[in-house]
């Protein structure tokens, strides 16, 4: 077995010291390590999406990096979505416009549906489709997770001050 | 599944990567996006001993026109193409290839030149490559050397790089003012390989086509360029009648795979209309 190692994961903002083999996955170790069960695991191949979380801001695949990558980077999960009790204007929007059913891949696409907002605040609804397109839903039939998303956008923009891409 | 056990290094530059693979021979192994190898390791379908992650070495974080190429370095990521790098048409070719490489959130982190290393013969970088005639910069412990894009690719993942080597940066010549492109690829849904793809580029003056790069791929076990098409298309005024006529050439000169996906005979007729369409788009 090779040699565990400290990484320290800053994770909504907050440090996480963990002790890791290479191997552990970010996914893993974020829920395993740091006890954050919100990202969930379909896949581990990439595929599925349940498992996105943003790495500086950019939505990636949890399950496809390692915990030691992400030493120094900026992780975001859906825990870091909400103010206290406040949801987050894409969570209020998957309650309202029936974004979820069973729930198993909300966290997922909540995550890459806020890291391209905060990217391309003024995205075209075809291009939106597209990037949606990434995440799958088993429930949905996706029309209500597209709708929560392009309700979210707009609030978004209101309340916040565009990133960058 | 969860990967088998490796030990880890992170090379801080280029040399140190290509030292690196060097120390490690046959248990390294490059990690650059990790968007195919991880994959690939959480099936245990690759076991390697060593990682040596690329991500460290920000010296091969770049991106730039030089000498009438496009030079692109081995952190490069797939997303960097999602709107035009350079002016002019190789551009706006390589960001309307870009949007059918897999989905948003694998685009951020899949690099240019790691789906030329990993070589999966429905890539379309590697039909990009391929079809514009690039250059791959291969560093090792010796030095680097430059391979053609036509020697570079030699079959099922399986390239020019060796073990010890480091595909350090891919070389895409730029295309003049006259030129435009065009790019069609059938999968069965978003975000997949694709069953068959056609990537055509044209330079039209006068309207009559001056020369052509024509290029099929996901239909064989590497991305085939079509040069007696392209051949034959030079000196032509572009027409739906002449396109369709070279979909159905194609058609006849690739003997295509077949597998759990497609029948040979079904890519077959794919190769007819994914070549008409890059081809109708190119002149469009
Ligand atoms: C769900 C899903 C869908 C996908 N769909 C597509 C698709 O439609 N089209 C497509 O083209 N790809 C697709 N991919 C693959 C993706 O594009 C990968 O990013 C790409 O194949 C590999 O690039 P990487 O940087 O991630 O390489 P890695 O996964 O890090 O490495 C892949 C291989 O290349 C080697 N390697 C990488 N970089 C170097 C280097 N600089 N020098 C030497 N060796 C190197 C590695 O050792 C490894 O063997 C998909 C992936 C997923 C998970
Ligand atoms: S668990 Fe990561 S994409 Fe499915
Ligand atoms: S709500 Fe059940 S998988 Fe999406």
């Amino acid at each position: 077995m090779a040699d565990k190692r400290a990484v320290t994961l800053n994770v909504n903002g907050k440090d996480y010291r963990i002790t890791v083999e290479p191997r552990r996955t970010l996914a893993d170790a974020l829920r395993d390590d740091c006890g954050l069960t919100g990202t969930h695991i379909g896949c581990e191949h990439g595929v599925c999406g349940a498992c996105t979380v943003l790495v500086d801001n950019r939505p990636v695949r949890s399950c496809l990096m390692f915990a030691v990558q992400a030493e120094g980077r900026n992780v975001r999960t859906v825990e870091g979505l909400a103010n206290g009790e406040e949801l987050h204007p894409l969570q209020k929007a998957f309650w309202e416009k029936h974004g979820l059913q069973c729930g198993f891949c909300t966290p997922g696409f909540l995550m890459l549906a806020t890291g391209i907002l905060e990217a391309e605040p003024d995205i075209s609804d075809e291009d939106l489709r597209d990037v949606l397109s990434s995440n799958l839903c088993r429930c949905t039939g996706y029309q209500n997770i597209i709708k929560a998303v392009r309700a979210a956008a707009s609030e978004m923009r209101a309340c916040q001050p565009s990133a960058s891409l | 599944m969860k990967p088998a056990p490796f030990e880890y290094v992170r090379p801080s530059s280029r040399a140190e990567a290509v030292a690196a693979l060097a120390t490690h021979g046959d248990d390294g192994k490059a990690i650059a996006g990790g968007q195919s190898l991880v994959a690939a390791m959480n099936f245990r379908l690759a076991r390697p001993a060593v990682l040596v992650d690329l991500n460290g070495a920000t010296d091969l974080d770049y991106l730039r026109p030089e000498g009438g190429k496009l030079r692109i370095g081995a952190l490069t990521r797939h997303a960097a193409f999602h709107r035009p790098v350079v002016e002019g048409p190789l551009g706006v070719l390589l960001a309307r290839v870009v949007r059918n490489i897999a989905h948003y959130p694998i685009r951020q982190r899949g690099t240019f030149t790691g789906s030329l290393a990993h070589a999966d013969p429905a890539s379309e970088w590697c039909l990009v490559s391929r079809t514009l005639g690039a250059e791959m910069v291969i560093a090792n412990t010796g030095g680097e050397r430059v391979c053609a894009a036509a020697d570079f690719f030699r079959g099922t993942f399986t390239t020019a790089v060796g073990t010890e080597d480091l595909l350090a940066e891919a070389r895409l010549p730029l295309l003049g003012p006259n030129w435009r492109s065009g790019f069609f690829e059938f999968s069965r849904r978003a975000g997949d390989f694709a069953l068959a793809m056609s990537l055509a580029a044209l330079e039209i003056e006068g309207g009559v086509i001056r020369a052509a790069r024509l290029g099929v791929g996901g239909v064989a076990d590497r991305p085939l360029r079509l040069e007696a098409l392209e051949a034959q298309l030079v000196g032509q005024a572009p027409s739906a009648a002449l396109f369709a006529g070279m979909g159905e050439a194609a058609r006849d000169l690739i003997t295509p795979t077949e597998d759990i996906h497609a029948s040979a005979d079904y890519r077959r007729d794919l190769i007819r209309t994914v070549v008409n369409r890059a081809l109708t788009q190119a002149a469009s």
